[in-house]
Protein backbone atom coordinates (compact mmCIF):
# COMPACT_ATOMS: atom_id res chain seq x y z
CA UNK A 1 0.00 0.00 0.00
CA UNK A 2 2.95 2.44 1.00
CA UNK A 3 4.63 1.51 -2.24
CA UNK A 4 1.04 2.02 -4.32
CA UNK A 5 0.92 5.51 -2.72
CA UNK A 6 4.33 6.38 -3.63
CA UNK A 7 4.04 5.54 -7.10
CA UNK A 8 0.97 7.38 -7.01
CA UNK A 9 1.79 10.64 -6.07
CA UNK A 10 3.67 11.89 -9.41
CA UNK A 11 1.35 11.40 -11.44
CA UNK A 12 -1.09 12.70 -9.38
CA UNK A 13 0.76 15.95 -8.81
CA UNK A 14 1.65 15.83 -12.57
CA UNK A 15 -2.50 16.16 -12.99
CA UNK A 16 -2.84 19.14 -10.21
CA UNK A 17 -0.38 21.27 -12.32
CA UNK A 18 -2.43 20.19 -15.23
CA UNK A 19 -5.83 20.98 -13.65
CA UNK A 20 -4.59 24.38 -12.28
CA UNK A 21 -3.14 25.15 -16.28
CA UNK A 22 -6.45 24.41 -17.24
CA UNK A 23 -8.26 26.89 -14.72
CA UNK A 24 -5.85 29.14 -15.35
CA UNK A 25 -6.10 29.10 -19.11
CA UNK A 26 -9.76 28.86 -18.85
CA UNK A 27 -10.05 32.64 -16.74
CA UNK A 28 -7.53 34.13 -19.20
CA UNK A 29 -9.40 33.55 -22.00
CA UNK A 30 -12.90 34.48 -20.51
CA UNK A 31 -14.72 32.05 -23.35
CA UNK A 32 -16.91 29.48 -20.96
CA UNK A 33 -18.47 28.75 -24.10
CA UNK A 34 -15.36 26.79 -25.79
CA UNK A 35 -12.92 26.08 -23.01
CA UNK A 36 -15.01 25.77 -19.76
CA UNK A 37 -12.78 25.74 -17.06
CA UNK A 38 -12.48 22.50 -14.28
CA UNK A 39 -15.01 24.19 -11.84
CA UNK A 40 -17.80 24.99 -13.96
CA UNK A 41 -17.31 21.11 -15.59
CA UNK A 42 -17.21 19.52 -12.37
CA UNK A 43 -20.73 21.37 -11.31
CA UNK A 44 -22.19 21.14 -14.65
CA UNK A 45 -21.89 17.39 -14.80
CA UNK A 46 -22.77 16.91 -11.14
CA UNK A 47 -26.01 18.85 -11.93
CA UNK A 48 -26.74 16.94 -15.24
CA UNK A 49 -26.05 13.55 -13.23
CA UNK A 50 -29.51 12.27 -13.54
CA UNK A 51 -28.83 12.16 -17.77
CA UNK A 52 -25.45 11.12 -17.62
CA UNK A 53 -25.96 8.51 -15.48
CA UNK A 54 -28.26 6.48 -17.63
CA UNK A 55 -25.63 7.01 -20.70
CA UNK A 56 -22.93 5.37 -18.71
CA UNK A 57 -24.96 2.42 -17.65
CA UNK A 58 -25.54 1.80 -21.58
CA UNK A 59 -22.12 2.34 -22.77
CA UNK A 60 -20.45 0.53 -19.71
CA UNK A 61 -23.10 -2.43 -20.81
CA UNK A 62 -21.42 -2.20 -24.39
CA UNK A 63 -18.67 -2.04 -23.78
CA UNK A 64 -18.72 -4.96 -20.83
CA UNK A 65 -20.41 -7.27 -23.69
CA UNK A 66 -18.10 -6.24 -26.31
CA UNK A 67 -15.39 -6.94 -24.41
CA UNK A 68 -16.30 -10.44 -23.50
CA UNK A 69 -17.51 -11.19 -26.97
CA UNK A 70 -13.79 -10.13 -28.00
CA UNK A 71 -12.69 -12.68 -25.03
CA UNK A 72 -14.55 -15.40 -26.39
CA UNK A 73 -13.94 -14.99 -30.07
CA UNK A 74 -10.16 -14.85 -29.30
CA UNK A 75 -10.01 -17.23 -26.92
CA UNK A 76 -11.41 -20.00 -29.34
CA UNK A 77 -9.56 -18.53 -32.40
CA UNK A 78 -6.57 -18.89 -30.54
CA UNK A 79 -7.40 -22.53 -29.36
CA UNK A 80 -8.33 -23.05 -33.19
CA UNK A 81 -4.90 -22.27 -34.37
CA UNK A 82 -2.90 -23.97 -31.85
CA UNK A 83 -4.80 -26.94 -32.23
CA UNK A 84 -4.60 -26.87 -35.65
CA UNK A 85 -1.14 -26.27 -38.64
CA UNK A 86 -4.10 -25.66 -41.12
CA UNK A 87 -6.37 -23.06 -39.38
CA UNK A 88 -2.77 -21.14 -38.02
CA UNK A 89 -1.33 -20.96 -41.79
CA UNK A 90 -4.80 -20.29 -43.50
CA UNK A 91 -6.39 -17.79 -40.81
CA UNK A 92 -3.44 -16.67 -38.76
CA UNK A 93 -2.60 -14.09 -41.78
CA UNK A 94 -5.73 -12.93 -42.43
CA UNK A 95 -6.26 -11.73 -39.17
CA UNK A 96 -2.83 -9.52 -38.84
CA UNK A 97 -4.20 -8.31 -42.28
CA UNK A 98 -7.37 -7.64 -40.92
CA UNK A 99 -5.82 -5.32 -38.87
CA UNK A 100 -4.78 -2.90 -41.31
CA UNK A 101 -8.96 -2.48 -42.24
CA UNK A 102 -9.49 1.15 -40.79
CA UNK A 103 -12.65 0.05 -38.46
CA UNK A 104 -13.39 3.32 -37.85
CA UNK A 105 -14.69 4.08 -41.28
CA UNK A 106 -16.89 0.32 -40.56
CA UNK A 107 -18.93 2.20 -37.88
CA UNK A 108 -21.61 3.42 -39.99
CA UNK A 109 -21.71 0.20 -42.09
CA UNK A 110 -21.52 -1.86 -38.54
CA UNK A 111 -24.79 0.83 -37.72
CA UNK A 112 -26.76 0.36 -40.97
CA UNK A 113 -26.01 -3.96 -40.61
CA UNK A 114 -26.83 -3.70 -36.72
CA UNK A 115 -29.20 -0.71 -36.27
CA UNK A 116 -29.29 1.97 -33.71
CA UNK A 117 -29.39 -0.41 -30.65
CA UNK A 118 -26.76 -1.90 -28.89
CA UNK A 119 -25.37 -4.72 -31.04
CA UNK A 120 -23.63 -2.68 -33.43
CA UNK A 121 -21.60 -0.98 -30.29
CA UNK A 122 -20.73 -4.47 -29.13
CA UNK A 123 -19.67 -5.28 -32.21
CA UNK A 124 -17.64 -2.32 -32.79
CA UNK A 125 -15.88 -2.87 -29.28
CA UNK A 126 -14.98 -6.24 -29.84
CA UNK A 127 -13.67 -5.52 -32.69
CA UNK A 128 -11.39 -2.83 -31.97
CA UNK A 129 -10.49 -5.12 -28.81
CA UNK A 130 -10.24 -8.87 -30.60
CA UNK A 131 -6.83 -8.27 -32.61
CA UNK A 132 -4.61 -7.49 -28.92
CA UNK A 133 -6.44 -10.42 -26.96
CA UNK A 134 -6.08 -13.14 -29.12
CA UNK A 135 -2.16 -12.43 -30.67
CA UNK A 136 -1.14 -12.37 -27.01
CA UNK A 137 -3.01 -15.63 -26.43
CA UNK A 138 -1.40 -17.05 -29.65
CA UNK A 139 1.99 -16.14 -28.77
CA UNK A 140 1.49 -17.10 -25.04
CA UNK A 141 0.70 -20.91 -25.95
CA UNK A 142 3.78 -20.67 -28.07
CA UNK A 143 5.43 -19.66 -25.38
CA UNK A 144 5.14 -23.03 -23.19
CA UNK A 145 7.95 -24.64 -22.36
CA UNK A 146 9.32 -27.60 -24.75
CA UNK A 147 10.77 -29.57 -22.12
CA UNK A 148 7.88 -29.53 -19.79
CA UNK A 149 5.94 -30.54 -22.81
CA UNK A 150 8.52 -33.52 -23.55
CA UNK A 151 8.18 -34.58 -19.94
CA UNK A 152 4.01 -34.44 -19.63
CA UNK A 153 4.44 -36.60 -22.98
CA UNK A 154 6.56 -39.28 -21.53
CA UNK A 155 4.04 -39.43 -19.28
CA UNK A 156 2.06 -40.52 -21.62
CA UNK A 157 -0.35 -37.36 -21.33
CA UNK A 158 -2.42 -36.43 -24.32
CA UNK A 159 -2.70 -33.23 -26.73
CA UNK A 160 -5.42 -32.23 -25.06
CA UNK A 161 -3.78 -32.69 -21.29
CA UNK A 162 -0.29 -30.39 -22.32
CA UNK A 163 -3.08 -28.05 -23.36
CA UNK A 164 -4.87 -27.73 -20.49
CA UNK A 165 -1.68 -28.85 -17.81
CA UNK A 166 1.04 -26.96 -19.44
CA UNK A 167 0.38 -24.95 -22.56
CA UNK A 168 -2.86 -22.82 -21.26
CA UNK A 169 -1.31 -21.68 -17.93
CA UNK A 170 1.11 -21.02 -19.88
CA UNK A 171 -0.74 -17.99 -21.90
CA UNK A 172 -2.42 -16.68 -18.82
CA UNK A 173 0.14 -13.75 -18.36
CA UNK A 174 0.58 -13.03 -22.03
CA UNK A 175 -3.51 -13.16 -22.25
CA UNK A 176 -4.19 -10.63 -19.39
CA UNK A 177 -1.63 -8.24 -20.95
CA UNK A 178 -3.69 -8.25 -24.66
CA UNK A 179 -6.85 -7.77 -22.32
CA UNK A 180 -5.21 -5.09 -20.93
CA UNK A 181 -4.27 -3.43 -24.16
CA UNK A 182 -7.62 -4.13 -25.47
CA UNK A 183 -9.74 -2.98 -22.43
CA UNK A 184 -7.81 0.44 -23.24
CA UNK A 185 -10.12 0.66 -26.52
CA UNK A 186 -13.18 -0.23 -25.30
CA UNK A 187 -15.18 2.94 -24.05
CA UNK A 188 -13.53 4.60 -26.86
CA UNK A 189 -14.97 2.00 -29.37
CA UNK A 190 -18.36 2.51 -27.59
CA UNK A 191 -18.39 6.05 -27.66
CA UNK A 192 -17.42 6.52 -31.11
CA UNK A 193 -20.25 4.20 -32.56
CA UNK A 194 -22.73 5.88 -30.01
CA UNK A 195 -21.94 8.85 -32.07
CA UNK A 196 -22.64 7.59 -35.48
CA UNK A 197 -25.95 6.62 -34.60
CA UNK A 198 -27.62 5.93 -31.17
CA UNK A 199 -30.07 6.44 -28.90
CA UNK A 200 -28.41 6.42 -25.89
CA UNK A 201 -25.07 6.05 -24.39
CA UNK A 202 -22.38 8.28 -23.38
CA UNK A 203 -21.41 9.15 -27.42
CA UNK A 204 -25.31 10.05 -27.91
CA UNK A 205 -24.84 12.12 -24.97
CA UNK A 206 -21.76 13.81 -25.99
CA UNK A 207 -23.22 14.21 -29.33
CA UNK A 208 -26.45 16.35 -27.76
CA UNK A 209 -24.54 18.48 -25.30
CA UNK A 210 -22.22 19.88 -28.27
CA UNK A 211 -25.29 20.38 -30.06
CA UNK A 212 -26.94 21.85 -27.71
CA UNK A 213 -24.00 24.05 -26.54
CA UNK A 214 -23.28 22.56 -23.59
CA UNK A 215 -19.26 22.13 -24.15
CA UNK A 216 -18.80 21.73 -20.27
CA UNK A 217 -21.29 19.17 -20.51
CA UNK A 218 -18.91 17.23 -23.19
CA UNK A 219 -15.72 18.01 -21.24
CA UNK A 220 -17.51 16.24 -18.25
CA UNK A 221 -18.44 13.12 -20.11
CA UNK A 222 -15.04 12.78 -21.69
CA UNK A 223 -13.90 12.76 -17.98
CA UNK A 224 -16.27 10.55 -17.16
CA UNK A 225 -15.08 7.97 -19.82
CA UNK A 226 -11.53 8.41 -18.78
CA UNK A 227 -12.46 7.65 -15.43
CA UNK A 228 -14.36 4.45 -16.19
CA UNK A 229 -11.91 3.07 -18.62
CA UNK A 230 -9.33 3.15 -15.69
CA UNK A 231 -11.60 1.57 -13.19
CA UNK A 232 -12.12 -1.23 -15.94
CA UNK A 233 -8.61 -1.63 -16.09
CA UNK A 234 -8.25 -1.90 -12.75
CA UNK A 235 -11.10 -4.97 -12.80
CA UNK A 236 -8.91 -6.85 -15.09
CA UNK A 237 -5.85 -5.92 -12.94
CA UNK A 238 -7.37 -7.37 -10.02
CA UNK A 239 -8.81 -10.26 -11.73
CA UNK A 240 -5.43 -10.89 -13.12
CA UNK A 241 -3.85 -11.16 -9.71
CA UNK A 242 -6.44 -13.17 -8.08
CA UNK A 243 -6.07 -15.87 -11.25
CA UNK A 244 -2.23 -15.62 -11.75
CA UNK A 245 -0.99 -16.19 -7.83
CA UNK A 246 1.88 -18.37 -8.62
CA UNK A 247 4.62 -15.00 -9.00
CA UNK A 248 6.36 -13.51 -6.75
CA UNK A 249 4.65 -9.99 -5.95
CA UNK A 250 7.79 -8.18 -7.38
CA UNK A 251 6.94 -9.70 -10.67
CA UNK A 252 3.19 -9.13 -10.36
CA UNK A 253 3.79 -5.87 -10.03
CA UNK A 254 6.13 -5.54 -12.85
CA UNK A 255 3.80 -6.58 -15.49
CA UNK A 256 1.62 -3.18 -14.53
CA UNK B 1 8.64 -43.96 8.53
CA UNK B 2 6.72 -44.13 5.34
CA UNK B 3 7.77 -46.30 2.95
CA UNK B 4 7.24 -46.63 -0.59
CA UNK B 5 5.73 -49.18 -2.82
CA UNK B 6 8.32 -51.04 -4.33
CA UNK B 7 7.46 -51.48 -8.41
CA UNK B 8 9.47 -54.44 -9.54
CA UNK B 9 12.58 -53.25 -11.99
CA UNK B 10 12.60 -54.15 -15.50
CA UNK B 11 14.90 -55.02 -17.74
CA UNK B 12 16.22 -52.65 -19.90
CA UNK B 13 18.20 -53.50 -23.41
CA UNK B 14 19.32 -51.47 -26.38
CA UNK B 15 20.04 -53.36 -29.47
CA UNK B 16 22.24 -51.66 -32.21
CA UNK B 17 20.70 -48.45 -31.72
CA UNK B 18 21.28 -45.31 -33.92
CA UNK B 19 20.16 -42.16 -34.95
CA UNK B 20 20.69 -39.65 -37.51
CA UNK B 21 19.58 -36.40 -38.34
CA UNK B 22 19.09 -35.12 -42.32
CA UNK B 23 20.48 -31.50 -41.60
CA UNK B 24 20.80 -29.04 -45.01
CA UNK B 25 20.91 -32.14 -47.29
CA UNK B 26 23.43 -33.99 -45.33
CA UNK B 27 23.22 -36.68 -42.70
CA UNK B 28 24.14 -36.44 -39.65
CA UNK B 29 25.19 -39.45 -37.79
CA UNK B 30 24.74 -39.00 -33.68
CA UNK B 31 24.38 -42.48 -32.57
CA UNK B 32 25.97 -45.40 -33.83
CA UNK B 33 25.18 -48.52 -32.49
CA UNK B 34 24.50 -48.27 -28.99
CA UNK B 35 24.50 -51.49 -27.24
CA UNK B 36 23.26 -51.38 -23.53
CA UNK B 37 22.05 -53.60 -20.28
CA UNK B 38 20.42 -52.77 -17.24
CA UNK B 39 19.10 -55.82 -15.85
CA UNK B 40 16.25 -56.21 -13.21
CA UNK B 41 16.64 -53.40 -10.48
CA UNK B 42 20.04 -52.31 -12.13
CA UNK B 43 21.99 -48.64 -11.94
CA UNK B 44 23.68 -48.02 -14.71
CA UNK B 45 25.30 -44.65 -15.82
CA UNK B 46 25.96 -43.27 -19.54
CA UNK B 47 29.18 -40.90 -19.01
CA UNK B 48 30.50 -39.29 -22.22
CA UNK B 49 31.30 -35.33 -23.02
CA UNK B 50 28.45 -33.31 -24.13
CA UNK B 51 27.37 -33.43 -27.14
CA UNK B 52 27.61 -37.15 -27.57
CA UNK B 53 24.39 -37.94 -28.04
CA UNK B 54 23.36 -39.34 -24.22
CA UNK B 55 20.40 -36.92 -24.46
CA UNK B 56 19.08 -38.09 -27.40
CA UNK B 57 19.35 -41.97 -26.33
CA UNK B 58 17.51 -40.75 -23.52
CA UNK B 59 14.41 -39.31 -25.30
CA UNK B 60 14.36 -41.93 -27.41
CA UNK B 61 14.70 -44.21 -24.85
CA UNK B 62 11.59 -41.81 -23.26
CA UNK B 63 9.85 -42.62 -26.56
CA UNK B 64 9.72 -39.11 -27.49
CA UNK B 65 12.12 -39.20 -30.95
CA UNK B 66 11.83 -42.56 -32.83
CA UNK B 67 15.45 -44.13 -33.51
CA UNK B 68 16.91 -44.40 -37.17
CA UNK B 69 17.73 -48.10 -36.62
CA UNK B 70 18.14 -50.70 -33.77
CA UNK B 71 15.55 -51.65 -30.74
CA UNK B 72 14.64 -50.96 -27.15
CA UNK B 73 13.69 -54.40 -25.51
CA UNK B 74 11.79 -53.86 -22.14
CA UNK B 75 11.83 -57.44 -20.24
CA UNK B 76 13.04 -58.83 -23.71
CA UNK B 77 10.39 -57.32 -25.86
CA UNK B 78 10.90 -55.22 -28.46
CA UNK B 79 8.82 -51.92 -27.41
CA UNK B 80 8.09 -49.18 -30.19
CA UNK B 81 5.70 -46.89 -28.57
CA UNK B 82 7.84 -45.86 -25.59
CA UNK B 83 5.77 -42.75 -23.98
CA UNK B 84 4.47 -43.58 -20.47
CA UNK B 85 6.47 -46.74 -19.93
CA UNK B 86 9.40 -44.93 -18.44
CA UNK B 87 10.40 -42.33 -15.40
CA UNK B 88 11.87 -39.51 -16.84
CA UNK B 89 13.39 -36.85 -14.96
CA UNK B 90 14.89 -34.34 -17.25
CA UNK B 91 18.05 -32.25 -16.78
CA UNK B 92 16.41 -29.32 -15.81
CA UNK B 93 13.66 -29.84 -13.13
CA UNK B 94 10.62 -29.00 -15.02
CA UNK B 95 8.05 -27.81 -12.63
CA UNK B 96 5.24 -26.20 -13.57
CA UNK B 97 5.56 -22.48 -11.95
CA UNK B 98 1.56 -22.11 -11.44
CA UNK B 99 1.60 -25.97 -9.27
CA UNK B 100 2.35 -26.26 -5.82
CA UNK B 101 4.20 -28.64 -4.40
CA UNK B 102 2.02 -31.10 -3.74
CA UNK B 103 0.43 -30.69 -6.80
CA UNK B 104 3.69 -30.54 -9.02
CA UNK B 105 5.16 -33.73 -7.63
CA UNK B 106 1.34 -35.71 -8.33
CA UNK B 107 0.99 -34.34 -12.24
CA UNK B 108 1.83 -37.37 -13.19
CA UNK B 109 -0.67 -38.93 -11.50
CA UNK B 110 -3.40 -36.72 -12.41
CA UNK B 111 -2.35 -36.97 -16.29
CA UNK B 112 -2.69 -41.19 -15.75
CA UNK B 113 -6.25 -40.07 -14.48
CA UNK B 114 -5.80 -40.75 -10.66
CA UNK B 115 -8.23 -37.63 -9.25
CA UNK B 116 -6.48 -34.59 -8.03
CA UNK B 117 -7.92 -35.56 -3.94
CA UNK B 118 -6.33 -39.08 -4.27
CA UNK B 119 -3.27 -37.88 -5.95
CA UNK B 120 -2.28 -35.45 -2.74
CA UNK B 121 -3.61 -37.83 -0.31
CA UNK B 122 -0.80 -40.27 -1.95
CA UNK B 123 2.31 -38.09 -2.16
CA UNK B 124 1.18 -35.99 1.48
CA UNK B 125 3.33 -38.57 3.15
CA UNK B 126 6.15 -38.80 1.24
CA UNK B 127 6.47 -35.03 1.08
CA UNK B 128 8.19 -35.25 4.45
CA UNK B 129 10.50 -38.49 3.54
CA UNK B 130 11.42 -35.99 0.49
CA UNK B 131 12.55 -33.65 2.87
CA UNK B 132 9.47 -31.30 1.74
CA UNK B 133 7.56 -31.26 4.75
CA UNK B 134 6.03 -27.74 5.25
CA UNK B 135 6.47 -26.92 1.96
CA UNK B 136 3.48 -28.77 0.37
CA UNK B 137 1.75 -25.55 -0.83
CA UNK B 138 4.79 -23.60 -1.46
CA UNK B 139 5.20 -22.65 -5.23
CA UNK B 140 8.02 -23.53 -6.97
CA UNK B 141 10.09 -20.07 -6.86
CA UNK B 142 9.87 -20.42 -3.31
CA UNK B 143 11.81 -23.81 -3.05
CA UNK B 144 15.62 -24.08 -2.90
CA UNK B 145 17.18 -25.63 -5.66
CA UNK B 146 17.99 -28.64 -3.49
CA UNK B 147 14.15 -28.44 -2.95
CA UNK B 148 13.17 -28.29 -6.53
CA UNK B 149 15.81 -31.15 -7.58
CA UNK B 150 13.75 -33.66 -4.51
CA UNK B 151 10.57 -32.70 -5.64
CA UNK B 152 11.27 -33.36 -9.20
CA UNK B 153 12.61 -36.99 -8.00
CA UNK B 154 9.34 -37.58 -6.10
CA UNK B 155 7.33 -36.61 -9.01
CA UNK B 156 8.92 -39.05 -11.10
CA UNK B 157 9.02 -41.54 -8.21
CA UNK B 158 5.26 -41.41 -8.15
CA UNK B 159 4.68 -42.75 -11.62
CA UNK B 160 5.96 -46.09 -9.94
CA UNK B 161 7.22 -47.00 -13.16
CA UNK B 162 9.84 -50.36 -13.42
CA UNK B 163 12.41 -48.21 -14.93
CA UNK B 164 13.61 -44.71 -14.32
CA UNK B 165 15.66 -42.20 -16.63
CA UNK B 166 17.53 -39.34 -15.17
CA UNK B 167 19.32 -37.50 -17.16
CA UNK B 168 21.70 -35.43 -15.05
CA UNK B 169 19.12 -34.66 -11.97
CA UNK B 170 21.69 -32.93 -10.01
CA UNK B 171 23.92 -30.80 -12.56
CA UNK B 172 22.28 -27.75 -11.14
CA UNK B 173 23.24 -27.86 -8.65
CA UNK B 174 26.03 -27.21 -5.96
CA UNK B 175 28.69 -29.52 -4.58
CA UNK B 176 27.00 -29.89 -1.20
CA UNK B 177 23.63 -30.26 -2.48
CA UNK B 178 24.64 -32.62 -4.48
CA UNK B 179 26.97 -35.28 -3.07
CA UNK B 180 23.83 -35.24 -0.20
CA UNK B 181 21.10 -35.74 -2.72
CA UNK B 182 23.43 -38.35 -4.29
CA UNK B 183 23.55 -40.65 -1.35
CA UNK B 184 19.65 -40.35 -0.22
CA UNK B 185 19.59 -41.25 -4.17
CA UNK B 186 20.59 -44.17 -3.47
CA UNK B 187 18.45 -44.86 -0.27
CA UNK B 188 15.19 -44.28 -2.19
CA UNK B 189 16.49 -46.42 -5.01
CA UNK B 190 17.59 -49.39 -2.88
CA UNK B 191 13.83 -49.31 -1.42
CA UNK B 192 11.51 -48.99 -4.47
CA UNK B 193 14.18 -51.12 -6.25
CA UNK B 194 13.59 -49.74 -9.76
CA UNK B 195 15.96 -49.92 -12.56
CA UNK B 196 17.71 -47.17 -13.04
CA UNK B 197 19.70 -45.80 -15.86
CA UNK B 198 21.61 -42.33 -15.05
CA UNK B 199 22.91 -39.51 -17.31
CA UNK B 200 26.02 -37.98 -16.45
CA UNK B 201 29.02 -35.87 -17.18
CA UNK B 202 30.42 -36.53 -13.32
CA UNK B 203 32.81 -39.14 -12.88
CA UNK B 204 32.34 -39.21 -9.20
CA UNK B 205 28.90 -40.08 -9.47
CA UNK B 206 29.10 -42.19 -12.07
CA UNK B 207 31.02 -44.02 -9.90
CA UNK B 208 29.45 -43.78 -6.18
CA UNK B 209 25.71 -44.37 -7.98
CA UNK B 210 25.98 -46.72 -10.56
CA UNK B 211 26.39 -50.36 -11.03
CA UNK B 212 28.08 -50.32 -14.54
CA UNK B 213 29.02 -47.39 -16.28
CA UNK B 214 28.96 -46.98 -19.57
CA UNK B 215 31.72 -44.80 -21.29
CA UNK B 216 30.11 -42.99 -24.73
CA UNK B 217 32.44 -41.27 -27.61
CA UNK B 218 32.32 -37.59 -28.57
CA UNK B 219 29.81 -37.28 -31.90
CA UNK B 220 29.17 -39.85 -33.05
CA UNK B 221 28.03 -41.59 -29.84
CA UNK B 222 29.52 -45.38 -29.50
CA UNK B 223 30.02 -46.93 -26.73
CA UNK B 224 33.49 -46.61 -26.29
CA UNK B 225 33.96 -49.48 -23.18
CA UNK B 226 32.02 -50.84 -19.85
CA UNK B 227 32.92 -50.12 -16.69
CA UNK B 228 31.39 -51.94 -13.56
CA UNK B 229 32.09 -50.55 -10.82
CA UNK B 230 32.65 -53.71 -7.50
CA UNK B 231 31.83 -51.55 -4.48
CA UNK B 232 29.54 -52.68 -1.69
CA UNK B 233 26.39 -51.73 -1.19
CA UNK B 234 24.90 -50.28 0.53
CA UNK B 235 26.83 -47.05 -0.43
CA UNK B 236 27.49 -44.07 1.54
CA UNK B 237 29.23 -40.85 1.10
CA UNK B 238 32.95 -42.42 3.32
CA UNK B 239 33.36 -44.61 0.40
CA UNK B 240 34.15 -41.74 -1.91
CA UNK B 241 37.02 -41.53 0.39
CA UNK B 242 38.45 -45.92 -0.15
CA UNK B 243 41.57 -46.30 -2.52
CA UNK B 244 38.89 -48.23 -4.27
CA UNK B 245 36.66 -45.53 -5.17
CA UNK B 246 39.52 -43.94 -6.38
CA UNK B 247 40.82 -47.15 -8.84
CA UNK B 248 37.64 -46.91 -10.14
CA UNK B 249 37.44 -43.05 -11.01
CA UNK B 250 40.99 -42.81 -12.48
CA UNK B 251 39.85 -46.22 -14.80
CA UNK B 252 37.03 -44.06 -15.69
CA UNK B 253 38.68 -40.81 -16.08
CA UNK B 254 41.45 -42.49 -18.25
CA UNK B 255 38.67 -44.20 -20.34
CA UNK B 256 36.82 -40.66 -20.87
CA UNK B 257 40.57 -39.51 -22.06
CA UNK B 258 41.57 -42.31 -24.59
CA UNK B 259 38.29 -41.87 -26.46
CA UNK B 260 37.87 -37.97 -25.91
CA UNK B 261 39.60 -37.88 -29.97
CA UNK B 262 38.30 -40.91 -31.24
Amino acid sequence: MRRLLASAWPPALALAVLTLAWDLAANAAHASLSLPGPWLVVRSTWADRSDLGPAIATTTEEAVLGIALAIVCAVVLALAIDFSQGVRRSVYPLMIVSQTIPFIALAPLVVIWFGFGEAPKIALVALFTFFAIAVSTIRGLDSAEPDTMSLLRTMGASRLQILWHVRMPSALPQFFTGLKIGITFSYVAAIFAEYVGATGGIGYYMNAAKEGGNTDLVFGATIVATVLTMALFGVVVAVERAVIRWRPQAMAEATW
Amino acid sequence: MVTLAPPAGAELELRGLRKTYEWRGETLLTLDGVDMLARPGEFVALIGPSGCGKSTLFHILAGLEAPSGGEVLIDGASVTSRLGAFAFMPQRDALLPWRRTIDNVTIGLEVAGVKRADARARAAPLLERFGLGGFEWAWPWQLSGGMRSRAAFLRTILLGKPGLLLDEPFGALDGITRSELQQWLLEVWSEVGSTVALITHDVAEAVFLADRVYVMTPRPGRIATVIDIELPRPRTLAVQESPEFGAHEALLREALRAHARA
